[in-house]
């Protein structure tokens, strides 16, 4: 029988059908099946706009400009991203380490930005049970900060490995992977943003807006 | 971090049940799957005989109301999720890598975690049995049903956090099957030579990629409102329970697809085996599958025509309803098709295979009748609804899967079962089947709904009702034919030879069992039924037959090393939902374990540099 592959010849457990290596493949689908997940969670939300029985209402305690800022940060991050994966391919050991830092950095900053306006928003009243605006506001944006803080574990991880000079153009690709989730998790923030903020952020009373 | 891996130092052997829990072989964690699945098929269906029992005659009391209404929430939901759904993850497992030309999948030890989470899911789910607060609202739990005030016990918690493991094992294992069948296939494999089995495979995949995290995210929320005080689903502070259904069949209409697919699979592959004729128009099989992969996506709200979404949403889903019935019947003409001057052996995968086809038919009618809504009015929630899902379910999915049992047994074990054996199996089975649920569509007509645990005799269901109940001891006499032929086959069966049925496809090339790796060279595809086309030219050659693929010396082929830490991350994550329902503490342990499990994981190299592979079964 023809065959192409001799048994021991060379990594043959690198060789993939596609060109495209696995972990980066999976890297994507599992991106695929989080867009199913936060699409579900905002549904959510978006299905309770303006069904909260009683407050407080966004109107009540949604700060635009303090999260702006954080938002702010949080894109900065992705920029940090890139550079890191540049440093990465070029082998430039010392940017590698300090823009994966600084994008750890970035993201923590964003995470103590929601940890101050969960508490705030609790000491304003709003709680998972208070309403549904409650319910649903914390569990999306909990989610999300989840996955923000399992981001920042991760690039402390790859941190660590820099530290020890294990990145570099040969594992490049340990980098790109974590930044293909660190700019999703990125993008799913803009969305949340604009909806929550942007413009479920003015919502009033439960009558507002009809339909919900 | 070193010293983790150091303390637990990497696993060398393959042999006894250490061997079976650190395993990463793509085909001992298929026997894993199929094993466990069919274990807890035996427990869901002594569930599905309680129910029989008590409803065999009119104003019975053997068992209370309480009890029923868990009886019929266990069976169904460890026979979606921890039979049908793990039977097709045993065979993803054990064929996809040998009909695509692989070693393995592309994540081994991610595999393995997939199988120890669903362990553990189902582990946990029947604990609830143990402490006597077992989950009692159905399949899909509907809500408010669901909430503290109507389900005061912990049951329901059983119900949300184990379909929370199990999913994630589910997502899991699928990724893993994506990225394996689009990344693994061997040289000249290209999409259109796949073997129907690895398409329905990669769809049935993609839908559980996708389907998953929806029933996720209303799981999250049943068990925070449940547990953490949020009212998602509470009418009295605004919650709408129609979101529950709208999330739960959003996820649970591809759910039936996944179900099924792998089924169709596994015929398409069974039909041209044993008509000794390629399948016909497998184009249209492929395309067929995908069209119902996507438009599966459209018709969730046909569980929910009785809800009052309105005429307009009602008209929309019954005609996207009637529609994904095409593709449907494509396939079914494409199989008749195949069939139709074909040379037919009547064995036992080809008994079923078409016991398949005829059973999914007429469950394809009855759901096709309630596809339009004004009909449908008249047979939500009674019987008719539960002999249509049974049909589809049973006479498709467990008679597709069972056709797969017996078309991979040889393979799978190097032995051959008996004929006689199986065709008892089939016809007990069979029979069963068709008296069991045939009854329900008459009486659900009658009126007989759901989910009641007595009727009065008035109402004139009792003889249907008797005849279903003796239907299914038939059908457990099927099972024990079942269980007596896999053990006669297993302790007296004759060799099977690589290839006794004169298969196409690439796993009948290599000895049965397989070896470890199982290709010694990866082979060059050549085309759609590869290995016939090999045996047509060795017949051309004036070869009469074409022996299995030699062996090779095992440690020449690097494969990848058995590890701990999937079973290791599993029992973590297990204790994180178990912590939720009794001690929080509990949850903090397993995450701690959970996080150690995966620097340990992290810091492994998936195959250890001086492993030897040499390993015996």
């Amino acid at each position: 029988m023809a065959h192409t592959v001799e048994p021991s010849s060379g990594p043959d457990h690198d060789y993939t059908t596609t060109g495209i290596n696995h972990r980066k493949l999976l890297m994507w689908v599992f991106l695929g099946s989080d867009c199913l997940f936060f699409g579900a969670l905002i549904a959510t939300y978006m299905v309770y706009r303006g069904q909260s029985l009683n407050g407080p209402y966004p109107i009540d305690i949604i700060d635009v400009p303090l999260t702006t800022i954080s938002t702010f940060v949080l894109l900065c991050s992705s920029f940090g991203m890139v550079q890191a994966l540049a440093a990465t391919v070029r082998n430039d050991q010392k940017a590698i380490q300090i823009w994966l830092l600084a994008t750890a950095a970035m993201g923590a900053v964003f995470i103590g930005f929601q940890i101050y306006e969960f508490n705030a928003f609790k000491n304003e009243g709003l709680t998972l049970g208070v309403n549904l605006f409650g319910a649903s506001f914390f569990t999306l944006t909990g989610f999300h900060g989840a996955h923000v803080t399992l981001g920042i574990i991760w690039l402390l991880g790859l941190f660590f490995a820099a530290r020890k000079g294990r990145l570099g153009p040969a594992t490049s690709l340990d980098v790109e992977i974590m930044g293909l989730y660190w700019h999703f998790v990125d993008i799913v923030w803009i969305v949340i943003f604009t909806l929550l903020y942007l413009i479920a952020g003015f919502d009033t009373g439960p009558s507002a807006p009809p339909g919900g | 971090m070193a010293a983790i891996t150091a303390v637990l130092a990497r696993p060398t052997t393959y042999a006894g049940v250490w061997g079976w829990m650190t395993t990463v072989d793509h085909k001992r964690i298929g026997v894993l799957y199929g094993v466990s699945a069919l274990v807890l098929m035996l427990i869901a269906g002594i569930e599905a005989g309680v129910i029989r029992v008590q409803l065999a005659q009119p104003d019975t009391g053997i068992i209370g109301g309480d009890r029923f209404n868990q009886m019929f929430t266990m069976h169904a939901t460890v026979m979606v999720f921890m039979v049908i759904m793990p039977l097709g993850a045993a065979f993803f497992n054990f064929v996809v890598p040998l009909a695509i030309g692989a070693r393995d999948v592309a994540f081994p030890r991610l595999n393995a975690l997939s199988y120890w989470l669903f362990l553990f899911g189902a582990i946990l789910f029947h604990v609830s049995f143990f402490v006597d607060e077992v989950p009692d609202a159905g399949w899909f739990s509907y809500a408010n049903l669901t909430e503290k005030p109507f389900s005061v016990n912990s049951g329901l918690d059983f119900w949300s956090l184990s379909l929370l493991v199990l999913g994630t094992s589910s997502v899991a294992a699928a990724l893993n099957f994506i990225v394996t069948i689009i990344n693994l296939r061997a040289p000249g494999m290209s999409l259109m030579r796949m073997p129907v089995f690895i398409w329905m495979t990669l769809i049935t995949s993609i839908l559980l990629v996708l389907a998953f995290p929806v029933i996720t995210v209303g799981l999250i929320e049943l068990t925070m409102d449940r547990n953490f005080g949020t009212n998602f689903f509470i009418p009295s502070a605004g919650g709408d329970p129609v979101l529950w259904q709208h999330l739960f069949w959003v996820f649970g209409h591809p759910e039936v697809y996944i179900l099924i697919l792998p089924a169709m699979g596994i015929v398409s592959e069974v039909l041209p085996t044993f008509s000794k004729k390629p399948l016909f128009g497998y184009p249209f099989i492929i395309f067929s599958g995908i069209v119902i992969g996507m438009m599966g996506w459209a018709v969730w709200s046909h569980h929910m025509f009785t809800v009052g979404l309105g005429p307009i949403a009602n008209s929309a889903f019954t005609i996207t309803t009637m529609l994904i019935a095409v593709p449907t019947g494509v396939k079914i003409f494409n199989w008749i098709g195949t069939m139709w001057g074909g040379s037919i052996e009547f064995k036992t995968p080809m008994l079923f295979s078409l016991g398949f086809i005829t059973l999914f038919i007429i469950g394809g009618l009855s759901g096709v009748s309630h596809a339009v809504s004004p009909s449908d009015f008249q047979q939500q929630d009674t019987y008719y609804i539960v002999a249509h899902l049974h049909y589809v379910l049973f006479g498709g999915s467990i008679f597709g899967l069972f056709a797969g049992l017996y078309y991979w047994f040889p393979k799978l074990t190097g032995r051959m079962y008996e004929e006689k054996w199986g065709k008892i199996n089939f016809w007990l089975m069979f029979i069963g089947m068709n008296l069991t649920f045939f009854p329900m569509h008459f009486v659900g007509m009658n009126g007989m709904p759901r989910r009641i645990y007595t009727y009065a005799s008035e109402f004139g269901w009792g003889d249907f009702n008797m005849l279903s109940s003796l239907g299914y001891i038939v059908i457990f006499l099927g099972m024990i034919a079942f269980v007596i032929t896999i053990v006669r086959a297993l302790r007296h069966g004759e060799r099977a030879g690589h290839d006794p049925w004169d298969a196409p496809g690439l796993e009948w090339s290599i000895s049965s069992p397989p070896p470890d790796y199982n290709f010694a060279t990866i082979p060059q595809v050549e085309g759609l039924d590869h290995y016939w086309i090999v045996k047509a030219r060795a017949k051309a050659d004036g070869q009469d037959r074409v022996p299995a693929e030699p062996h090779v010396d095992p440690s020449t082929i690097h494969m990848p090393s058995p590890s701990y830490w999937p079973i290791w991350i599993a029992a973590g994550t297990a204790l994180i939902a178990g912590g939720i329902l009794s001690h929080f503490a509990l949850s903090f342990v397993g995450g701690v374990f959970a996080m150690i499990g995966i620097i340990g994981w992290t810091n492994e190299p998936a195959t250890a540099p001086d492993a030897h592979h040499g390993s015996q079964h």
